[in-house]
C-alpha cells in the first residue's frame, strides 16, 4: 500500500505569495510525487518476539513434563506449573539475549512477569468461579432445589429431595431490609458530605472511613451483644439485616461520595445562578447527574452485603424451614446455608453446598453486570436513549416558546409590560448610554 | 414561581404567564402602569442606571444576607441528621465494644496480651496465640498478594490498553465482590489437596529455616500429608487471593496518575518500558503501593469465614506455618460466641476490640499515605 503526496487542491501558491508582497515567510517544499510508505504499527510485537515467547513456552512445558514424568520424583499440579513457569522464564531470557542487549532482556522479562501476574490472578478468579459452578452443577439441575426447603430432608437423602428456597427467601428479605436502611441513609450522608460540608462533615467522612475498617465478625458480634442479647433475646432475620447494614453503609457512603464529587461544579453553579434553592439544586441537578453512579454504588454495596457470611453467622441463626417473618425466629441466608451444608461430611450435602454457592455467585455476577451496564459511564454522560429523550424535551420547549410568541404576536394576549409594581425593568434593552462622557465633563 | 418545575402543556405556560405578569397589572390602574413603564424606560436611557427603581426613589443598598427557604432548611437538617445517624451507629459500635470489653479487660489486665490460653471460665485467657495466628496468616497473604497485585496493577496501567483494559479493570472489581465463603470452599475442597505437595517440598528442602520446618512434639521431622493440612500457609494463600483486588485497584490508580511528561521524557531519553516504569511509575506510585498494601493487610486481618473453614483451631503460638493448626481473632469469635457466658462474651468483645483497633490504625495510616502521595503527584 503506497500512496503519493498530493498538495491540497484549493491551495493557490501565487495568491499565497501575493498576500505577503511576493515574499512568503515560509516555503513548503514540493513533495508531489514523493512516496510515502505504508503506515507502521508501532504497538504490536514483531514476528521474532512472538516466536521467542512461543518457543520458550513450549520449552518450559516440555522441561516440566519431562522432570515430573520421567526424571524427578516430583508430584502435584501446582509444582508442575511452578517448574514450567521457571523454565519458561529462563528459556525466554536466553532467547531474547541472543538478539538483544541487557536492557532489552530486562524489559522483556519484566513484561513477561507482569503479564503472568495478571494471567495468574485472572486465571485464579475464573477458576474459582468455574470450579464452584462445575461442582454445583450436580445439584442445580433438580428443580426441587429451588422450590423446596430442607425441612423434611436429612443428610442422607438424595439430591432429588430438599432445596434452598428458604435460604433464597431469607437472603432477599434480609437484603431488602438492609437496603431500605442503607440507601436513604447512605445517599443522604454522601449528599451531606458533598453539598452541605463544614467541620462536622469532615468528621463524618473520617468516621465513615474508619467504619470500612470494621471487621465483619466484629459487626456481627456487636449486633449479637447489643440487639439480640439486650433487646430481642432471639436470633432473627432483622438482626442479620442490621449486621449487613453496618457492613454495607460505609461502602455505599464512600462510593456515593466519590460519585457526587465527580458532578461538575459548573452544573451546580448554573443552577444556583438561575436562583434555585439548594435543595432543588441537589434534587434536580446533582442527583440526576450522578444517578448512574449512585445506582452502581448501591448495587456494588448489595453484592458485598449478599455475600457477607460472618456477621450473619452470629445473628440470623440456622434453620431448615421457611421463615418469612424477619422479626421472630431464625432465618437463614444463602452464604450461611453454604456454610451449614459443607460442615456435613455427606457428599450430597457438599453437593448442595456447592449448588448454593453457585446460586450465590450467579446472583453476585448478575448484580455486577447490571451495575456495569448502568454505571459504565461517568456522571453527566448520557446513554443514547437519554440523549434522545433530552432532545425531544428541548424540541417541545422550542415549540412551546414559539407557539407562545406567535400567540402574543397575533394579539391574542397583550404584550408583556415593562414594569409591575415597585420592581422596574427597563423596557428597552439596557443599552450603553452615550451621554455619559458628556455628564462627566 | 409555583412548586411546579416544568410545564406540562402550553396552557400551563399561558396560565402562569397571565397569573403573574400580564393580567395582574392590567386589573389595576392601567394608565399609571404604562406611564411608569415609560418613565422607567426613559430614566434608564437618560441616567444610565437600568433598573434603578421607579420614579424618584433612591436605590436602596441590597442586603446580601440570604434567607433560607423552608425546603432548604428541611434539606439541611435532614442531611445533617443522616450524617449524625451514621456517626451515631459507628460510635455505638465502638463504645459498646469498649464498655462490654471493659469487664474482661479488668480481670485479665495486661496479661490479656500475653496469655495464649482461651478459657474465660477459669479466668485465664489472652490473645497472644490468636493474634499471632492472625498476623501470620496476614503476612503470608501479603507475600502471596503483593507481587500479584503489583504485577496486575502495572499490567492494567502500563501494558494493556483500550477495551481489554476496561474489561480487566471490571474483572478486578468483580473479584473484590466474590463472597468470601466461595473462596473458603475453593480453599478447602481444591487448594488444600493441590498445595500439600508444595508444602511438603518446601519443608523438605527449606526445613533448616525454622519457620518452614514441620516437626512433632519431640522434635522429629513429620512427612505425612496429614501434618500439612489446615495450616496457616493454606489459609494465607486463600486470603492473599482475596486481598489482591483491593491492593491492585489502589496501586493502579496511583500508577495511572504518574505524570505523562516524565513518562515521555524517559522514553525520549531512550528508556525501555521497564526502565520507564522503574524510574517514573514506581517512584510516583510509591504512596499507592504502600497504602494499597496496608489496606489489603487490614482486610486480611479481619477476614473470617474463609480462615474459619480452613484452619484447625489451636490455642498456642505455632511458628511452623506449614504445620497443621493455627488461629485467628475472627475465627476465635466465630468459634466461641455461641457457647459463651456473659463474661466469655465480654472476653470475645475485648479480642474483637483489639482486632478493630489494629485494623483501624492500619487503615488510617494507609489512607493518609495514599492521600499524601496523591496530592504530591499533583503538585509536581
Amino acid at each position: 500500500m503506497t500512496t503519493t503526496y498530493e498538495p491540497a487542491a484549493d491551495f493557490d501558491e501565487v495568491e499565497y505569495e501575493a498576500e505577503f508582497d511576493g515574499v512568503a515567510p515560509t516555503t513548503i517544499p514540493d513533495r508531489s510525487g514523493e512516496e510515502i510508505g505504508p503506515r507502521r504499527t508501532v504497538r504490536t510485537s514483531t514476528l521474532d518476539e512472538r516466536f521467542n515467547v512461543l518457543g520458550a513456552l513450549a520449552g518450559g512445558l516440555a522441561i516440566a513434563t519431562l522432570l515430573f514424568g520421567w526424571i524427578g520424583p516430583l508430584t502435584g499440579v501446582i509444582g508442575w506449573i511452578v517448574v514450567a513457569f521457571l523454565a519458561f522464564i529462563g528459556l525466554y531470557m536466553l532467547l531474547v539475549s541472543l538478539r538483544s542487549d541487557f536492557q532489552e532482556v530486562k524489559d522483556r522479562v519484566a513484561t513477561v512477569l507482569i503479564v503472568s501476574a495478571g494471567v495468574l490472578l485472572f486465571g485464579a478468579l475464573v477458576f474459582i468461579v468455574v470450579y464452584t459452578l462445575i461442582r454445583g452443577a450436580e445439584a442445580l439441575p433438580y428443580p426441587n432445589f429451588f422450590t423446596q426447603t430442607m425441612e423434611l430432608t436429612g443428610p442422607l437423602d438424595p439430591l432429588s429431595s430438599g432445596g434452598i428456597l428458604h435460604a433464597i427467601v431469607g437472603t432477599l428479605i434480609q437484603i431488602a431490609i438492609a437496603l431500605a436502611i442503607t440507601i436513604p441513609l447512605g445517599i443522604a450522608t454522601a449528599v451531606f458530605l458533598n453539598e452541605v460540608g463544614g467541620r462536622f462533615a469532615r468528621f463524618v467522612r473520617t468516621i465513615a472511613d474508619a467504619m470500612t475498617a470494621l471487621p465483619s465478625i466484629v459487626a456481627g458480634l456487636f449486633v449479637y451483644a447489643a440487639i439480640i442479647q439486650l433487646v430481642t433475646h432471639q436470633r432473627s432475620g432483622f438482626a442479620a439485616a442490621l449486621a449487613i447494614t453496618v457492613m454495607m453503609l460505609p461502602i455505599v457512603i464512600r462510593a456515593s461520595d466519590v460519585v457526587l464529587r465527580l458532578v461538575p461544579a459548573n452544573l451546580r453553579e448554573a443552577s444556583y445562578a438561575l436562583g434555585t434553592s439548594r435543595w432543588r439544586t441537589v434534587w434536580h441537578v446533582v442527583l440526576p447527574t450522578a444517578r448512574s453512579g449512585l445506582v452502581t454504588a448501591v448495587i456494588l454495596g448489595t453484592a458485598r452485603g449478599i455475600g457477607e457470611t460472618s456477621p450473619v453467622l452470629l445473628t440470623s441463626g440456622i434453620t431448615a424451614v421457611m421463615n418469612v417473618n424477619p422479626f421472630s425466629g431464625p432465618m437463614i441466608s444463602l452464604p450461611l446455608q453454604v456454610f451449614d451444608f459443607v460442615r456435613s461430611p455427606e457428599p450430597n450435602m457438599i453437593a448442595r453446598g456447592f449448588g448454593t454457592a453457585a446460586v450465590l455467585i450467579l446472583l453476585v455476577l448478575g448484580l455486577f453486570i447490571v451495575a456495569r451496564l448502568i454505571g459504565g459511564r461517568g456522571p453527566g454522560q448520557q446513554s443514547d436513549r437519554q440523549r434522545r429523550a433530552a432532545k425531544a424535551e428541548s424540541m417541545r420547549d422550542l415549540q412551546r416558546i414559539t407557539v407562545l410568541g406567535d400567540r402574543v404576536a397575533a394579539g391574542a394576549y397583550p404584550p408583556r409590560p415593562a414594569a409591575t409594581g415597585d420592581y422596574a425593568e427597563p423596557a428597552t434593552p439596557p443599552t450603553r448610554p452615550t451621554s455619559e462622557p458628556e455628564d462627566q465633563k | 414561581m409555583t412548586e411546579r418545575d416544568t410545564f406540562q402543556t402550553i396552557d400551563d405556560v399561558l396560565l402562569e404567564y397571565e397569573r403573574t405578569e400580564v393580567i395582574a397589572p392590567l386589573e389595576g390602574d392601567d394608565g399609571r402602569t404604562r406611564e411608569r413603564a415609560a418613565g422607567a424606560g426613559g430614566a434608564g436611557g437618560a441616567e444610565g442606571t437600568p433598573g434603578g427603581g421607579a420614579g424618584d426613589e433612591a436605590p436602596r443598598p441590597r442586603s446580601l444576607v440570604s434567607r433560607q427557604v423552608l425546603s432548604d432548611r428541611v434539606f439541611t437538617s435532614v442531611s445533617f441528621a443522616a450524617g449524625g445517624i451514621t456517626v451515631a451507629i459507628m460510635l455505638a459500635v465502638g463504645l459498646f465494644l469498649s464498655i462490654r470489653a471493659g469487664s474482661a479487660l479488668q480481670v485479665a489486665g495486661i496479661s490479656f496480651l500475653f496469655e495464649q490460653e482461651w478459657s474465660p471460665e477459669t479466668q485465664t485467657f489472652g490473645i497472644a496465640a490468636v493474634l499471632f495466628g492472625t498476623v501470620t496468616i496476614a503476612v503470608i497473604a501479603l507475600c502471596v498478594g503483593f507481587p500479584l497485585a503489583l504485577g496486575t496493577a502495572l499490567l492494567l496501567s502500563e501494558v494493556v490498553r483500550g477495551r481489554l483494559r476496561s474489561f480487566l479493570v471490571s474483572l478486578v472489581d468483580l473479584m473484590a465482590a466474590v463472597p468470601s465463603i466461595v473462596f473458603g470452599l475453593w480453599g478447602v475442597f481444591f487448594l488444600q489437596a493441590a498445595i500439600i505437595p508444595v508444602a511438603e517440598w518446601i519443608s523438605h528442602y527449606f526445613g533448616w529455616i525454622p519457620v518452614f520446618a514441620v516437626t512433632g512434639d519431640d522434635g522429629q521431622v513429620l512427612t505425612e500429608a496429614s501434618a500439612f493440612t489446615s495450616s496457616a500457609f493454606i489459609a494465607g494463600i486463600v486470603v492473599g487471593f482475596m486481598v489482591v483486588p483491593t491492593q491492585a485497584s489502589v496501586m493502579r490508580e496511583a500508577f495511572s496518575q504518574a505524570p505523562i511528561g516524565e513518562r515521555e521524557g524517559a522514553f525520549a531519553l531512550g528508556a525501555t518500558r521497564w526502565g520507564m516504569i522503574r524510574t517514573v511509575v514506581l517512584p510516583f506510585g510509591r504512596g499507592g503501593i504502600i497504602g494499597g498494601t496496608m489496606l489489603g493487610l487490614g482486610r486480611a486481618l479481619g477476614e473470617t469465614i474463609a480462615v474459619y473453614m480452613i484452619i484447625s483451631p489451636l490455642f498456642a503460638i505455632n511458628w511452623q506455618v506449614l504445620k497443621t493448626g493455627t488461629n485467628s481473632v475472627s475465627a476465635l469469635i466465630a468459634l466461641r460466641y455461641g457457647e459463651a457466658s456473659e463474661f466469655g462474651l465480654s472476653a470475645l468483645m475485648a479480642a474483637g476490640l483489639v482486632l478493630f483497633l489494629i485494623t483501624l490504625v492500619i487503615n488510617f495510616t494507609a489512607s493518609s499515605i495514599v492521600a499524601r502521595s496523591r496530592s504530591g503527584a499533583e503538585s509536581t
